[in-house]
């Protein structure tokens, strides 16, 4: 089926469009309500902003691929990205990443077989001063143990629906 | 003029800029109204424009970004006579590894920041802002529209603020994870919905910037020092901190310290008292390996500068950078190699792809630093790393490539005989390496 924006996603492209004299300057916030809606950006749902945009593909392709935070690839249902750069390394980062490959089998850039759950090393999140921290989707976690790994993960899983 | 009131004045570490104690939710627009909340845009609007630039010239305002430039200079540099409209843009693009501090504001107290925007504004003479949020801050980037929102309905923001002639819109813009985009040509880039690759300067974008119109790029903290010296006056922030470096600054601690998180406290303020009075010292006390002064790009210092000055031209007389004021301390048992490899990583992933010396420089960097870490480093590694890194200072459009450089530098140099030592063993001599083998969290925290 070809992607099509939500009723709520055509309001917020609307309101979105609103803010730039130039509609290009839309492109990236267009591109994060594409990656909500539609999963990922695969090179249809590109074709599809261009359109809605009236902007070349190439110009969507060009800044798409760019940003890591534009996802080219399918991603798990719970995108876990734990921070590996200095103060995180500092507190743990590197027992943490272990754990977590070790939980989930599954390596960064990897994704469980069931969808559940995909993980990365990544950079800087900020959270320097409650380190070690992760992000799962939208929402931070600090202060990490390898025991509130485990309840967070626990309770994604629950929310999953007991899957994985 | 009295001082604006503050939540916590007493606490330590808190004060002018932040508001909230660890652990204490946000500052809602109401309570920010009680605080004194949009003192500073009503004396704004009576000062009128230039003023309000002079005033801020003159409070001797070091951008709070990392480089420090005077942000009333900045200012200055807007051409008088062209016809186009002014933008300013805010740098909420947080992402200097170390760096924590306009998260807070971002997150949980953003009426400061916003009100500096509006005074910025007037100032300059912009009638629309964006502000550029890093992207992972989804929550934040929701919350901040609300705020925006909230200003609309007050009257805070739209065609007429408070009644005035001034009107200002302000747009809250993510951004999609790319370091570079700190940087300020680069953000523009972005803004305009293209890859984040840093400009040729000149043109600067105080002349050509966003949409080709004059632009000014400013910091979120330096936002919160406008809204103050608006507010209090030049005269009593320059008191805040040094003469020529004035106001407060929000310090950042991380690492091995018991007591990590944000402090604010006066600009100019000794590192010692930042990592053993609000810092608590070193977990169990171990002596201090190093000491990252300002974000993970500054070059490494040692207890030997325990005594340095926390402003910008003592940090750079003492052989690093102030940056964002944010300190990374690491101890005696840490890998230096190991965390190098960190750095190392990050700068060849970051870089935009746009200069070669980059490019190349920080993936060549990082190999070598990996392969000395892993055991198969070769004689003759270390003076290679430096010399790879001297052949990016200097030579990139940004400041990435030398971001990227000085800290390969100032580790090889500060650390060298365990870099050797790894070479001559073939392999890490640090069980663990990132000193952290024994459960050391927060003090009475973390099992």
């Amino acid at each position: 089926m070809a992607p099509a924006f939500s009723t709520e996603g055509e309001a917020r492209l609307k309101k979105l469009l609103g803010r730039y004299p130039d509609r290009r300057a839309a492109l990236i916030p267009v591109l994060h309500l594409a990656s909500r809606e539609f999963g990922f950006l695969s090179r249809e749902v590109m074709e599809y902003v261009a359109g809605r945009l009236g902007l070349p593909e190439a110009y969507v392709l060009t800044t798409a691929t760019f940003y890591t935070m534009l996802p080219k690839r399918p991603l798990g249902r719970f995108h876990v990205q734990v921070c590996v750069n200095v103060a995180c390394h500092l507190r743990g980062a590197d027992g943490i990443v272990e754990h977590l490959e070790r939980r989930l089998g599954i390596g960064p850039g990897e994704m469980t077989e069931d969808r559940t759950f995909s993980l990365e090393g990544v950079q800087c999140l900020a959270a320097c001063g409650t380190a070690p921290a992760m992000q799962v989707n939208d929402d931070y976690y600090e202060d990490l143990t390898l025991a509130k790994v485990d309840e967070i993960l626990d309770a994604l899983r629950s929310s999953a629906g007991g899957a994985a | 003029m009295s001082l604006p009131p503050t939540v916590a004045n007493a606490a330590p570490g808190r004060g002018h800029l932040l508001r909230l104690a660890p652990g204490e939710s946000v500052v809602t627009l109401d309570r920010h109204l009680a605080l004194g909340g949009f003192s500073a845009v009503r004396k704004a609007l009576v000062m009128g424009p230039q003023a309000v630039a002079d005033e801020v010239r003159r409070a001797n305002l070091r951008g709070r970004g990392g480089a420090g430039f005077p942000a009333g200079v900045k200012w200055g540099f807007l051409p008088k006579d062209s016809p186009k409209p002014r933008y300013l843009v805010i740098n909420a693009d947080e992402g200097e590894p170390g760096t924590f501090k306009d998260r807070y504001f971002l997150e949980r107290d953003p009426f400061p920041m916003l009100e500096g925007m509006i005074v910025s504004a007037y100032a300059i003479g912009a009638k629309t802002a964006y502000l550029y949020v890093r992207g992972e801050f989804v929550k934040p980037i929701a919350m901040l529209e609300r705020a925006v929102e909230q200003l609309h309905r007050g009257g805070y923001l739209g065609k007429s603020v408070l009644g005035s002639s001034f009107g200002l819109d302000i747009h809250v813009h993510p951004g999609a994870g790319a370091y570079v985009c700190g940087e300020e040509s680069a953000l523009l880039e972005s803004l305009e919905g293209k890859p984040g690759r840093p400009r040729n300067k000149p043109p600067f974008p105080a002349v050509v910037g966003l949409f080709g119109c004059p632009t000014i790029i400013n910091n979120v903290e330096t936002m919160a020092c406008v809204r103050l010296i608006a507010d209090v006056g030049a005269e009593r922030f320059v008191a805040m901190g040094l003469p020529k470096d004035g106001g407060p600054k929000i310090y950042g601690l991380s690492g091995h310290v018991k007591r990590p998180g944000l402090y604010e406290a006066p600009m100019g303020t000794p590192l010692r008292k930042l990592v053993y009075d609000f810092g608590g010292g070193t977990i169990d006390d171990r002596p201090i390996k190093g000491i990252i002064p300002g974000g993970s790009s500054t070059p490494v210092l040692g207890s030997e500068h325990l005594d340095v000055a926390m402003d910008f031209d003592s940090v750079k007389a003492a052989g690093s950078m102030l940056g964002t004021g944010a300190v990374t301390v690491f101890t005696e048992g840490t890998c230096a190699v190991r965390l190098l490899t960190r750095l190392a990583a990050f700068y060849a992933h970051e870089s935009c792809g746009q200069c070669t010396p980059c490019r190349d420089g920080t993936g060549w960097m990082e190999r070598v630093v990996s392969a000395i870490e892993e055991g198969r480093g070769r004689p003759g590694d270390c003076d290679l790393l430096l010399s790879i890194a001297n052949q990016i200072m200097g030579n990139t459009i940004c400041a990435l490539g030398d971001a990227a450089a000085m800290p390969v530098i100032a580790f090889v140099e500060r650390y060298r005989a365990e870099f050797e030592e790894h070479v001559a063993r073939g392999g890490c001599p640090f069980e663990g390496g990132h000193g952290h083998g024994h459960g050391h969290g927060h003090e009475g925290g973390n099992p």
